[in-house]
C-alpha cells in the first residue's frame, strides 16, 4: 500500500535568484541565471558561484545576535519570505508549538565563523577570539536551533547532515517522525551558505568549473557552489487535498567510494525505485525529473545511467543547477520547492547553460523550458559518502 | 508506542573498552576508572584505508563493528543512523588552518572527510551496505535525537537499525569553545520485532523533564562531558537488566525510555 502522503502547507525559497519563491519562478521562466564570477570574500578562485546578495549587510540582532553568521543570516532571510512565518503561526495554533518538529539539512552550517576566527587567533596563545561563539554558529545543529527559536517551536528538532542529500533526507526523517508520533507537523528545511571550506575544497578536488555549470553538456567540466535557504511546512494530506503532496521517498547508500558516484548509478537507481514503490507510482506516470545534475563529468554520467535504467529515455528531466549553482545541503529542499512550483504552474524547466547534450548520455534531458501540465514529479539529491535520496511529489486535483 | 528491542551494543571510551568488559562498571559493581582507551582498531576497514582515516572514523566504526559482531547478522542488510554533535573536528581544524595559509592549500582528502556522514560512508563501503543511512547532529542532545530517528526508521520500515553515536574532544583551539572531556562511542542494534536478546525499550517523547544523572561521579562527568555519553543512563539500565525508566534530556522535548527486561 502507498504511504500516507504529506501536504506542503507552505513553502519558501531564497537563493541566488532572489528572495522568495516568485523570484525563483520568474527566473526559471525567463531563463535567467543567478550565477556570477566568484566574488565571495577574498576567494581568488576562477570559478562561478550562486551568491545571495545582501547577506553581508544584514546581521542578526537582539536576542538572535549570538546566532549571527552567514548561515543563520541566510536562514532568517529564508524564513522571512513567502509568508512562511505566518503560516507556521497558524500551524502552531492548530497543533501546538511542541508538536511541530524541525528538520533542517545543512552540510557546513556556520563553519564560516570558524574560518574567520582562525584568522584572528591570538599570536601568543593560539586561542580563538573572544567573540567567536561556536554553539550558535559553527555547531552543525545551530541552524536547526535557530530555526525553531525563530519560529517559536518547542518540539523535536534536529539537523540532518549527509552532505548534498541533507535537506532531501530531511523530508524522509519528517515523514518517519510524524508517523512515529513524535510530532504532528514538520518544518523541513535546508540552509547552506558560501564559505571558503567548500569553495577551496571543491577546487582542490578539481570539481569547480571555471564557467557557469553545464549539466549533461558534452563539455561539462564541473559544478558551481551556490547558497540557499528553503523551508516547507508539512502536514498529513487530507481527502481531496489539492496541495502539492510528498507521495514517496527513497534513500540508499552507494557503498562504493567517498566522493565518486557509483559508475552505474546503482545507489541512485535504488533511491528512485524506492520513492516510486512507496508512492505506488509507475515510472511512466512520472511527468518530470529534477536531476541532481551537478555538471561534474562523472556525477552526471552516473545519474544518467540510473535515470535511463529506471525511466528510459523519454521522461523529461533537467538540472536547475545552472540557475542556482549547487547549493549543497540546501539543494534537496530548493529543488523540492522548484518541483512544487513546476507542479503548480505546469512548467518543465530546461537545463540552463547546456548547449549540446552529451551524446553518450541517454536520459531525456530537456534544454528549453516547456509549459506542460504536470501531475507527478521526482527530485534527486546525492552526496559525498555515497548518500542518495529521491523525493516524489504530485498533485491529485488535475 | 511499540517496543523496540536492543539486540546488541558496542561501546568504547576511556575505562569502557567494549560492552561485555564494561558490565561491572555499568551495573555499579565496580567504580568507574578512566583508564586509557585502547586504540580503536576498526579491523573491518582494509589496512590501506585504516592508515588514511581519522580517530573519529575509527572510533565510530569500532563500536558499530562490535555491535554487529555480537548480533552475528549481515551488516549489509542493516539501515544505520549516525549521531554526532561535532563530526570530525580534527579534519575541520586542519581545513581551517589551511585556509589561513598562503594559497589556502585545503587537502582534497580532508575536504571529502569533512562531511558529517564520513563514518557512515566508510561503514557502507566496508560492509557493502546499500541500505539508507542518516547522519545527524543535535549538539548535546545528539544521542537522544539519534535514538528517536533510529526508532522512527525501525518502525516505519519494520527493520533493524544500527544507531552509532560518537564524539571526540576537538583539538586546540576549538576545544576551548567546545569542551568534550573524553572520546565516547556507542552503537545499539535496534529491532522492532519481539525476538530481542537484551532489552525492549519503549520510547516516549514529551514535555521537558530533567535528564537522569549517574551516581558514579566519574561516569557522571563522562555523561555530562560528551554528547554521545548522554546515553550512559540507558546503557546502565540495559546492563542491569531490571525494569526502569530513564530520561534522556532533549532540549525542548524529553525522550524518556522505559526498559522492560
Amino acid at each position: 500500500m502507498a504511504i500516507q502522503p504529506l501536504a506542503i502547507a507552505a513553502r519558501t525559497l531564497t537563493n541566488a535568484l532572489g528572495r522568495g519563491g516568485a523570484a525563483s519562478l520568474g527566473a526559471l521562466r525567463r531563463g535567467e541565471s543567478g550565477l556570477r564570477p566568484c566574488d565571495f570574500e577574498d576567494a581568488g578562485l576562477p570559478t562561478w558561484i550562486g551568491r545571495v546578495a545582501g547577506l553581508e549587510e544584514e546581521p542578526l540582532t537582539g536576542e538572535f545576535a549570538p546566532f549571527d553568521c552567514r548561515n543563520n543570516r541566510l536562514a532568517r532571510l529564508g524564513l522571512e519570505q513567502d509568508g512562511f512565518g505566518a503560516a507556521v503561526r497558524v500551524a502552531r495554533d492548530r497543533y501546538g508549538p511542541d508538536r511541530i518538529g524541525v528538520f533542517v539539512g545543512t552540510s557546513t552550517s556556520g563553519i564560516g565563523a570558524t574560518e574567520h576566527a582562525y584568522r584572528q587567533r591570538d599570536p601568543i596563545t593560539g586561542s580563538l577570539p573572544a567573540t567567536f561563539d561556536y554553539p550558535h554558529t559553527h555547531n552543525v545543529f545551530s541552524v536547526a536551533d535557530f530555526t525553531r527559536r525563530w519560529l517559536g517551536l518547542t518540539g523535536v528538532a534536529m539537523a540532518i547532515s549527509t552532505a548534498c542529500s541533507s535537506s532531501a533526507k530531511a523530508f524522509a526523517s519528517a515523514w518517519r517522525q510524524m508517523r512515529a508520533g513524535f510530532c504532528d507537523a514538520a518544518v523541513v528545511g535546508g540552509v547552506d551558505s558560501l564559505c571558503l571550506t567548500t569553495l577551496y575544497g571543491f577546487n582542490a578536488l578539481g570539481l569547480a568549473s571555471t564557467q557557469p555549470c553545464r549539466p549533461w553538456d558534452v563539455e561539462r567540466d564541473g559544478l558551481n557552489v551556490g547558497e540557499a535557504a528553503g523551508f516547507v511546512l508539512l502536514e498529513w494530506a487530507e481527502p481531496g487535498d489539492d496541495r502539492v503532496l510528498l507521495l514517496g521517498y527513497g534513500e540508499s547508500s552507494d557503498a562504493y567510494h567517498m566522493t565518486a558516484a557509483h559508475p552505474e548509478g546503482a545507489g541512485a537507481t535504488l533511491a528512485m525505485q524506492q520513492a516510486l514503490a512507496r508512492a505506488e507510482v509507475l515510472p511512466e506516470q512520472v511527468d518530470y525529473i529534477n536531476l541532481h545534475g551537478t555538471a561534474t563529468p562523472l556525477n552526471d554520467a552516473a545519474e544518467d545511467r540510473a535515470v535511463a535504467r529506471v525511466f528510459g529515455p523519454d521522461t523529461p528531466c533537467s538540472s536547475t543547477k545552472g540557475w542556482t549553482g549547487h547549493t549543497l545541503g540546501a539543494a534537496g529542499v530548493t529543488e523540492a520547492v522548484f518541483v512544487a512550483l513546476c507542479l503548480e504552474h505546469g512548467l518543465i524547466p530546461g537545463t540552463l547553460n547546456t548547449r549540446q547534450r552529451d551524446p553518450k548520455l541517454d536520459a531525456g534531458v530537456v534544454l528549453e523550458n516547456r509549459e506542460h501540465p504536470l501531475r507527478t514529479a521526482l527530485s534527486n539529491s546525492f552526496g559525498f559518502g555515497g548518500t542518495n535520496c529521491s523525493l516524489l511529489f504530485g498533485r491529485r486535483d488535475i | 508506542m511499540n517496543p523496540l528491542a536492543v539486540e546488541a551494543v558496542g561501546l568504547m571510551a576511556p575505562g569502557l573498552a567494549g560492552w561485555t568488559t564494561s558490565q561491572a562498571v555499568l551495573t555499579g559493581q565496580r567504580p568507574y576508572v578512566a583508564e586509557p582507551m585502547p586504540a580503536a582498531m576498526a579491523t573491518l576497514l582494509p589496512a590501506n584505508e585504516r592508515r588514511r582515516v581519522t580517530a573519529t572514523i575509527k572510533l565510530a566504526l569500532q563500536v558499530a563493528q562490535e555491535a554487529m559482531a555480537q548480533a552475528d547478522i549481515d551488516a549489509g542488510a542493516v539501515r544505520t543512523v549516525f549521531a554526532s554533535s561535532g563530526g570530525d573536528s580534527e579534519i575541520l581544524d586542519k581545513i581551517c588552518v589551511a585556509l589561513t595559509q598562503p594559497d589556502r592549500p585545503v587537502s582534497p582528502t580532508h575536504f571529502h572527510q569533512s562531511v558529517h556522514n564520513t563514518p557512515a560512508g566508510y561503514w557502507a563501503i566496508a560492509t557493502g551496505c546499500m541500505q539508507p543511512s542518516l547522519s545527524l547532529p543535535a549538539y548535546d542532545d545528539s544521542f537522544a535525537a539519534g535514538l528517536r530517528e533510529a526508532a522512527a526508521l525501525a518502525w516505519a520500515d519494520q527493520t533493524r537499525v544500527l544507531l552509532v553515536a560518537y564524539d571526540l574532544p576537538p583539538p586546540f583551539p576549538l576545544v576551548e569553545r567546545r569542551m568534550i572531556v573524553a572520546p565516547f562511542a556507542v552503537a545499539l542494534l535496534l529491532n522492532p520485532a519481539q525476538d530481542y536478546r537484551l532489552a525492549p525499550l519503549r520510547l516516549e517523547s514529551g514535555a521537558n523533564q530533567p535528564a537522569n544523572r549517574l551516581d558514579d561521579a566519574g561516569l557522571e562527568q563522562l555523561r555530562a562531558g560528551n554528547p554521545a555519553a548522554r546515553g550512559l543512563p540507558l546503557l546502565c539500565a540495559i546492563a542491569r537488566r531490571k525494569a526502569g525508566r530513564v530520561v534522556l534530556s532533549d532540549g525542548g522535548v524529553s525522550l524518556s525510555v522505559e526498559i522492560e527486561p
